[in-house]
């Protein structure tokens, strides 16, 4: 029923708008590069989807999922992925779709088919360390936002009365930067962000995993997003009053200078955040940081 | 004695503020959650964060009208304290957000910007651009990720809340939880458990909310023992954008600025919409309301769609609900200055672009107004006592609730903007509360006696494994999902029958029968997405049904909750006589159903069957009033109803009856 209502439907209301192809296929082939735990060998596997008007990538996932069966009539478990609002403000879904790092849920079928029509191509991000199939472990990016002390530290939440006056012109700087959902997409794109997989060593306490997971992400960069996040709250009235701990740890292992100013991070950034603003604006404040140290100021 | 612990189940705007303000009273926190608590459902919230301001209060603005405004869009059916307590604590939250960085939008001085929005006359919602909810949500984030690093608050994220652990005594211990990667369990001890897991949303199989918006937590509660309260009160947006995945929200501004709705008058006209002749079309808000065109209000816009779609058949589509919302006929340039960012949405997800081609769009399942029903003391000048263990309790001892996922403020109709200053609010008041809960207990959770926590262990290691073990061949849990939601989307939404709902309940039940007979696709012990969602899926119908059940007993229309077999009708005389007699009759009939019920819906879960009662409300500060607008009559009811309160008041007051006495006291006292 519902194939025949979209394949008709579709045929007609094609040329409406013109960039769409002239027929809908009924199925379209999906790849999916799978791997069943960390460690694990990673292997190709193909998926025949049912087309459907209106689908995006999750929306595909799901269909798989239901069906669990691969193009080769093999029943398999189905894919893991992650996701959650399904509207490009959660981050979660960030995958490799057609060798692009992006959202799944903003990812249009018809669009993909359209500069691609042989097959849709889903891979996981490949600067984090795959738990399953196209689910990865971001933790290090939450953990750089920790190093780069990425709040600002009131005195309490007793009431203490309003917030610190902020410019209009300020809130226009700082709002876009605060979009920013962690969703990884700068850091796939970045030279300098290289993988670190660690594994829990045996007889190893969940704490000190934890700590020496800490240790090996700090002294790695920490990446395009939290060198934003420290500039959003060094620009912020209160923030400002602790903007020398993130300078530092920002000019610390790891940090600003290890940024190759490819670029790269300001053209996949979905919310498309000034990241190269934030980084030049922190350039210039970790040097102006490290001058002042040296003459004791 | 050990260190005590609290145990949050949801980080959410209020996990967080809960586990941000008890790290502050130096209380240990775990928190739980089934994603990374910054990718919470909150940051879907878009418009902003109501309170009484400085400058509304210069316009006359109480935290007495803004209770009024809420109770008012509740209709009634909200617990009065709570409520003026939130509103109360209105203006200090958002001061405190503001002092946590929360980039809300400013005045060219430099104050916080405020916007109008629907339900009230004042500029009180504070904003962040269409992402108020998000950046909230962040404020919060970076102050729990600071205690994070201080120790004081422990995240497990990427866990599921498999139940609560209850003593002999029936006293909440602590809780199962289950990491989703390694599908290790593990019991968590604790001295007060938090269940803030948000709105039941995917019961309805897509609507506006998220993937975790399962209600399973909330539903493992319930199945516990705890009681829920209201449940049938859900709130459904107009215009929502239906995708094969979720349905995502279309602002009314696109209605506006003069977007009309239409359908084919040929079902599922199979033509480009834009070569259908403007005979052929149906502009059926137009049509039916001459007066309000495509601006009927918001439910009255909801329940004609719904209509022209499930009772007409006229949906534009054969297989999916929708009608044409068209902003063909504005100007582009027009269109791209005043809709610019809500044509992004469309056009983001959609892959069309809406100022060529009508868009398509349908009502979709937005908040929960029910939930976890939770308890509160009421303190002597008719607000909550701070600091009392018993604000935000379940009747479960130990186990809170708080946001989406309790019953409390928001009536049978939630207010816009009021949802994100309820989340943080109820967080911020519990945290004391479980302060006095601990500082009178004389035992930490974690000395208790291993077997308690072995024996739920056992339990749910017993549930998981005989899912995993299921023979091939049986029910595919994704496909029973599916009909679930649209058993429950057809029934249990925008218009509502008994008929309807007895058939619904009916069908739910052998759903839930074939929900125990699926077979996993996946029996692996690592990451196991399947076994996780097929838990979820069974738990969602003790929910489904105290949802159904709920709305088929209660035979009148309140708030979101609208049966037309049971609603009052318009006037319909022209003689005045006649028409202040039927303006009497309908005072009398108004009077009359509140009697029976203005009362909370209470349901229990037996272990197999909900049970449902019901509980009187407090409106101690506010007496209920009709809502009238849009209804033909509304003067001369109004005028009626006005005249009997006086008549009331005075009689009162002739008796030295201090209850009525005390109102206007209290309401001048703002």
């Amino acid at each position: 029923m519902a194939d025949s209502h979209h394949a008709n439907g579709h045929g007609s209301n094609g040329h409406a708008h013109g960039a769409e192809p002239a027929a809908k296929p009924d199925t379209f082939e999906v790849r999916i590069l799978r791997q069943d735990a960390p460690g694990e060998p990673s292997y190709w596997e193909r998926h025949t989807v049912k087309y459907e008007s209106d689908m995006n990538v999750i929306s595909v996932l799901q269909r798989i999922a239901a069906k669990a069966t691969s193009s080769e009539g093999k029943r398999v478990a189905p894919v893991a992925w992650d996701c959650n609002c399904l509207e490009e403000v959660c981050g979660a879904c960030t995958m490799v779709i057609n060798g692009k790092v992006r959202q799944s849920c903003s990812a249009l079928v018809d669009k993909l088919l359209t500069d691609h029509p042989a097959e849709i191509e889903l891979q996981p991000m490949t600067k984090f360390p795959v738990v399953r199939d196209l689910v990865v472990d971001r933790g290090r990016l939450f953990r750089a936002l920790q190093k780069v002390n990425a709040w600002i530290p009131v005195d309490g939440y007793y009431d203490l009365g309003p917030g610190p006056k902020v410019p209009a012109s300020i809130q226009e700087q700082t709002y876009p930067l605060s979009e920013c959902m962690s969703c990884g997409c700068c850091l796939e794109a970045c030279p300098q962000y290289l993988k670190v997989e660690l594994v829990r060593d045996e007889g190893e306490t969940e704490e000190a995993y934890q700590a020496r997971k800490n240790k090996t992400f700090d002294s790695e960069f920490v990446g395009a997003h939290a060198i934003s996040q420290a500039m959003l709250f060094n620009m912020h009235p209160t923030g400002a009053m602790n903007a020398g701990d993130r300078l530092e740890a920002l000019t610390a292992e790891g940090g600003i200078q290890v940024c190759g100013n490819a670029q790269n991070c300001v053209a996949v950034c979905p919310k498309r955040i000034p990241l190269t603003t934030s980084i030049a604006r922190a350039g210039r404040a970790t040097t102006l940081h490290t001058l002042k140290k040296w003459f004791g100021g | 004695m050990a260190k005590q612990r609290v145990l949050i189940v949801g980080g959410g705007l209020a996990g967080l503020a809960a586990a941000m303000k008890l790290a502050e009273l130096d209380i240990a926190v775990d928190l739980m959650s089934l994603t990374p608590v910054k990718r919470s459902h909150s940051v879907c919230a878009q418009g902003g964060i109501n309170s009484v301001n400085d400058l509304t209060r210069q316009q006359g603005d109480t935290e007495y009208l803004h209770l009024d405004d809420t109770v008012y869009g509740g209709d009634f059916l909200q617990h009065q304290p709570p409520v003026k307590e939130m509103t109360v604590w209105g203006p200090k939250i958002i001061e405190l957000m503001d002092r946590l960085g929360v980039t809300f939008n400013r005045t060219p001085e430099g104050f916080l910007d405020r916007r109008r929005f629907g339900g009230t006359l004042f500029k009180r919602t504070a904003f962040a651009g269409a992402t108020t909810g998000q950046q909230l949500l962040y404020g919060l984030d970076e102050q729990v990720r600071r205690w994070e690093t201080e120790g004081k608050v422990k995240k497990y994220e990427f866990w599921d809340f498999l139940g609560p652990v209850l003593d002999d005594n029936g006293v909440c211990r602590g809780a199962i939880g289950q990491d989703l990667t390694t599908m290790e369990m593990r019991a968590f001890p604790a001295d007060a458990v938090i269940v803030a897991s948000g709105g039941p949303g995917l019961i309805y199989g897509r609507s506006t909310m998220s993937m975790v918006c399962t209600g399973s937590a909330a539903s493992r509660c319930f199945q516990a023992g705890a009681k829920f309260g209201n449940g049938e009160f859900i709130q459904v947006h107009p215009t929502a954008i239906p995708g094969a995945d979720k349905l995502r929200l279309m602002s009314e501004s696109a209605r506006g600025e003069g977007g009309r709705v239409w359908v084919p008058r040929k079902p599922q006209d199979p033509r480009d919409p834009l070569t259908i002749p403007e005979n052929e079309r149906y502009y059926f808000l137009e049509d039916r309301y001459p007066k309000y065109k495509n601006l009927v209000p918001r439910d009255i816009a909801t329940r004609e769609i719904f209509d022209i779609c499930v009772n007409e058949g006229l949906s534009v589509e054969k297989d999916r609900l929708a009608v044409y919302l068209d902003l063909t006929h504005i100007p582009r340039a027009e269109l791209n200055r005043k809709l610019g960012g809500i044509l992004e949405i469309y056009e983001k997800f959609q892959g069309v672009d809406p100022r060529s081609t009508p868009m398509k769009i349908f009502p979709a399942v937005h908040y929960s107004m029910g939930g976890l029903w939770v308890d509160y003391q009421k303190s002597a000048d008719g607000g909550l006592q701070q600091g009392s263990p018993k604000n935000q309790i379940t009747n479960i001892p130990n186990l809170y609730a708080m946001g989406e996922c309790d019953y409390q403020y928001h009536g049978a109709n939630r207010l816009g903007a009021n949802s994100l200053l309820s989340c943080i609010f109820s967080g911020l008041i519990t945290a004391p509360g479980i302060e006095t809960l601990l500082k009178g207990s004389k035992q930490a959770a974690s000395e208790l006696p291993s077997s308690l926590f072995e024996r739920a262990m056992k339990q749910q290691k017993t549930r998981h494994e005989g899912l995993l073990k299921r023979p091939a061949g049986g029910e595919n849990p994704y496909l029973i999902h599916q009909e679930l939601g649209d058993v429950m989307t057809k029934a249990a939404t925008v218009v509502r029958r008994n008929d309807q709902l007895r058939d619904a309940v009916a069908k739910v039940k052998e759903l839930h029968e074939r929900s125990h007979k699926c077979s996993l696709s996946d029996s692996g012990v690592w990451t196991n997405q399947n076994v996780v969602f097929t838990k979820s899926l069974i738990d969602m119908f003790p929910l489904a049904l105290t949802i159904l059940q709920g709305a088929l007993a209660r035979d009148e229309s309140r708030g979101a909750h609208y049966k037309p077999d049971f609603s009052f009708s318009a006037l319909t005389a022209t003689d005045p006589t006649e028409r202040r007699r039927q303006a009497e009759a309908w005072c009398d009939n108004f009077d009359e159903n509140n009697r029976k019920w203005l009362k909370s819906t209470i349901a229990t879960w037996d272990g197999k069957e909900v049970k449902l009662s019901y509980e009187d409300v407090d409106t101690s500060i506010v007496t209920p009033r009709p809502r009238l607008y849009g209804l033909v009559g509304a003067e001369e009811i109004e005028k009626v109803w006005k005249e009997r309160q006086v008549a009331k008041e005075q009689a009162a007051a002739k008796n030295g009856n201090g209850a009525a006495a005390g109102k206007p006291a209290l309401a001048g006292a703002h």
